[in-house]
This record gives C-alpha cells, structure tokens and sequence, in this order.
C-alpha cells in the first residue's frame, strides 16, 4: 500500500505528510506495519502535519514519542497541524 | 549478533588495523602525510593545534591524541612531533603504550628535518604494518561496538527517514550490550529538557544540561543567540512547527535508548550502552572526537548529502532522500527513502542499518574509504589561538 503519511512512534497523535496530500483524501497513514486510514480537510504538505484524532485545545502535541508544542485551539481529525493551531512550550521562532 | 573483529591487547575489538601516524602539532602534519603515505596499511591523523593555545586546550589536545591512539583500529601508533610544540608528547606516548600497543616517536628537530623523519618513520611504520598484518580478524560480540552518531547537511528526510531508522538500530545495539555516542551538542539546544528526561537519572540530567548551557554561553559570548529565529522560516515552510520538533527530528538518532552518562569532548566513556558527549556539530572535531572516545564504527545520516569520512574508523552514510541516493553514489552507503516512499517501515529500514553497521564492522568498506574521502579531522578546541 502506498502511504502519504507516517507516524514516527505509536504515541505520536499526529503524522508527516511524505507527499503531497489534496484535501478530501482519504490518506494512508503508515504505523509501524500496518496503516491507517484518516480524511484530510485540507491540502496538506510533503514534511507537514496532519491531526490523526481531535486534539482539544491546550493539549500537547505528540511526534517522535514526545511532546513538541501545544495546540493553541481544537484541532480535527486529518487537519493540517503547524504554527496556526500549536505553539512551542519553549519560544516561538515566527514571533521571536 | 557477532561481527569479525581485531582484537587489542586492552581487550578492545578494533574493525580497522591501520598503523596510525599522528601528528603532534600542526607544524608536522607533512610529515606525517609523507610517512603515512609510503606505508601500506597506515594512516595519518593531521589537524590544525596543539601550539600557542590556552593551557586548558592543550591538556585537550593531549587527551583527544592519546584517545585517538588508543582507538582499537590502530593496531601501533608513531607519533609525529617537531620538537618544540606544546603538546606533551611523552605523556601522549605514554599512555597511549599504557593500553598494551607499540608506541614510536619521530621528531623533525631531533632527526634532522622532514626527509630524515620521513626516512626513519617510515621504516618504523613498515615494521609496525608487518606485524599488524599477522592480527587475524576474529568473531566478537556486537557488544564490542562503540558506535558513533552524526548527521549533517540534513533535510526533511533526516527527521522522518534516516534519524528516527537510525534510531531502531541503536536500540537494538544498546539491548544486545553495545555502545553508543551521541554529541553535537548545538542539535539538541530546544529539546535538551527532553532529552535530560531520557538520562537515566537527575545527575546525568543535571550534567546534560550543564553542556548544553555551556555551549550556549561561548556563543553567547560571540553576540550570538542560538535560540533565536528558531525554527527557521524556512524550517517551517518545510512543515517544522517547533525548535523541539527541529530537534527531535536530529535527536531521533538515538530512538528511545537512555542515556547513562554525559563525557567531555574525546573522552572514553567508561560506561556502556549510549552516552552523550560535549563537542561541536562540525564534522572534523565531531567525527575526531567519536575517533577520540573510542568509536570503532560512525553512522553518518544526511539528507543533501555529506561526503566526510575519517582516516581510520568507517563512517557509513544513510540517506532517506531518493534524490541524493542516486547523485551522490560515490558517497552514500545506504539509503532508507523506501521510508518516505511509504514501502518501508522504519523498523525495516533500522534493521537494514544495524546489518550494515555489522557488515562494515566485519570490513565491508564504506564509500568514503574506498573513495579516500576521509581527511575530515581536527581536534576541537575552544578558546583563542595565541
């Protein structure tokens, strides 16, 4: 199966685009082995995020097994998940 | 797993049997190039120090030559000295034997000039590569394996791809009782309070971050701030939201192994499994300062493709960038971009590493010996030429 997306570590909440991905696809996520299958809202990417279940806002955002920033609002399955909805907990560069 | 390797006197499994021709101070570099290169089976480790620095960074100097001339893949070593340097040579010397290998020292002063050093050096490299030919390869665990890590000229594929495969392969050589060394202690600076959360306990916690700070402040010292402007623009054009995802995607390398205890620059690590160690991003003094702690095999990720290799321990490049894999054959060993074709799981592409690194600990060579693209050495120093 060809996959659009990967998830680092079975914790991760969201996964990396490795293509292109248009909006309304039903993606191919590949976790470990197996993948799974997740609708993107909107176009997503190569090298950017895509949500992989409802992160509510304030919760921290998960890749490599480890937090890497916090969503700033409610994020949605298979949306895009990037400096618009999560901020670091650490500084920002874009607002440094 | 078991691999084919030298085994020393100090009970230290080599994966190379060079005789190693060191050069003491900058001021002898040709004519340790000369010997080395009339010598089959011997190398020369040239590099730009040891004169007119701080005392602290001559002590440096003196301890990453004699880590370096302990490195299991030099079977004998001849030092290379001028006569005058601030190196001391006879503690160099002498602790180097300490490990039980065959130690000589050339001096140009002593001897007469370059021609006269070369002559007599070469003469002691040649018995020395005589005998080193006699050491047979034999089967050893893969706990003998010191590895080192390394990325550079990374892209998007480093962090999704050739890291985090990478990573499975430490893993599985840290749980078979092997080693491994992590450095560039710039990568880490945005998540270095997770990776102090990865250290077995608070005080190796405590002395990760005290490196981490450290070098923060000597740059600071320049005017300039690390941190800043972190992620790039550009990073997050690429899809890099965050200065932790940025450096995750680096220290990925390591996957989930602890780490059980923090060196300075070159130093031999005395425990086992992954260990971090002080030292700068740049491949010379990175690639020196694994050679200087003892690494007897390099894994070297990029993603546009670095060509460095070093005089005497095989340093296997990966890429996860398809691009890179075909232009820059002569200088990549392995590729993982099956990994962002979606073909490959990350845990398939870590076992293709680990084989590799077992396979050129065996004596596969690398593309960066084959080709000679090995010259990327110096010794790290950090404070101001006299």
């Amino acid at each position: 199966m060809r996959r659009d997306a990967i998830v680092i570590k079975r914790q991760d909440n969201v996964a990396t685009a490795i293509r292109d991905i248009p909006a309304g696809r039903m993606a191919e996520v590949g976790v470990g082995e197996q993948s799974v299958s997740v609708t993107v809202g909107m176009d997503i990417s190569f090298g950017h995020k895509l949500s992989l279940r409802h992160i509510r806002s304030g919760e921290e955002i998960i890749k490599y097994g480890t937090v890497i920033g916090r969503a700033t609002r409610d994020i949605q399955p298979g949306e895009h998940v990037h400096v618009h909805n999560v901020e670091s907990t650490r500084g920002r560069g874009d607002l440094a | 797993m078991k691999f084919l390797g030298y085994r020393r006197p100090d009970g230290r499994v080599g994966t190379r049997n060079y005789v190693g021709v060191l050069s003491t101070v900058v001021c002898a570099n040709e004519v340790a190039r000369g010997i080395a290169s009339q010598v089959k089976g011997a190398v020369a480790f040239n590099h730009q120090q040891g004169c007119c620095q701080t005392p602290p960074d001559l002590e440096r100097v003196n301890q990453a030559l004699i880590g370096l001339g302990r490195n299991p893949n030099l079977s004998a070593v001849l030092l290379v000295s001028l006569g005058c340097e601030g190196t001391d040579v006879a503690l160099v010397a002498k602790s180097i034997e300490d490990c039980g290998k065959p130690v000589q020292v050339v001096a140009i002063q002593e001897e007469g000039g370059a021609a006269k050093t070369i002559a007599k050096g070469v003469l002691a490299a040649q018995q020395m590569a005589v005998a080193a030919s006699r050491i047979p390869r034999v089967e050893c665990p893969s706990s003998e394996l010191v590895l080192g890590l390394k990325c550079g000229s990374s892209d998007t594929t480093s962090g999704l791809a050739a890291n985090p495969a990478l990573g499975v392969a430490v893993e599985r050589l840290v749980e078979e009782g092997g080693s491994a060394i992590l450095g560039e202690v710039t990568e880490v600076i945005g998540a270095e309070h997770l990776l102090a959360r990865q250290c077995k306990d608070e005080n190796v916690a405590r002395e990760l971050l005290r490196l981490v700070e450290r070098m923060e402040q000597r740059v600071k010292a320049m005017g300039v701030d690390m941190r800043g402007g972190q992620p790039t623009p550009g990073n997050i054009k690429g899809g890099l939201t965050t200065i932790e995802e940025k450096s995750l995607g680096a220290i990925a390398k390591i996957g989930g192994t602890v780490i059980q205890a923090v060196y300075e620059y070159g130093q031999r690590p005395e425990a086992k499994g992954l260990v971090f160690m002080d030292s700068p991003g740049r491949e010379p003094e990175l690639l020196t300062g694994m050679a200087a702690a003892g690494a007897n095999v390099i894994v070297f990720t990029t993603g546009r493709g670095a060509p460095q290799g070093f005089p005497f321990v095989p340093v296997i490049k990966v890429t996860g960038n398809e691009v890179t894999w075909k232009k820059l054959q002569d200088h990549m060993d392995l590729s993982v971009h099956g990994v962002m074709d979606g073909e490959e799981s990350l845990d398939q592409a870590g076992r293709r590493v680990y084989e590799r690194i077992i396979e050129t600990a065996s004596g596969v060579e690398t593309k960066a010996e084959v080709s000679g693209y090995v010259q990327a050495m110096d010794i790290y120093v950090t404070g101001p030429v006299i």
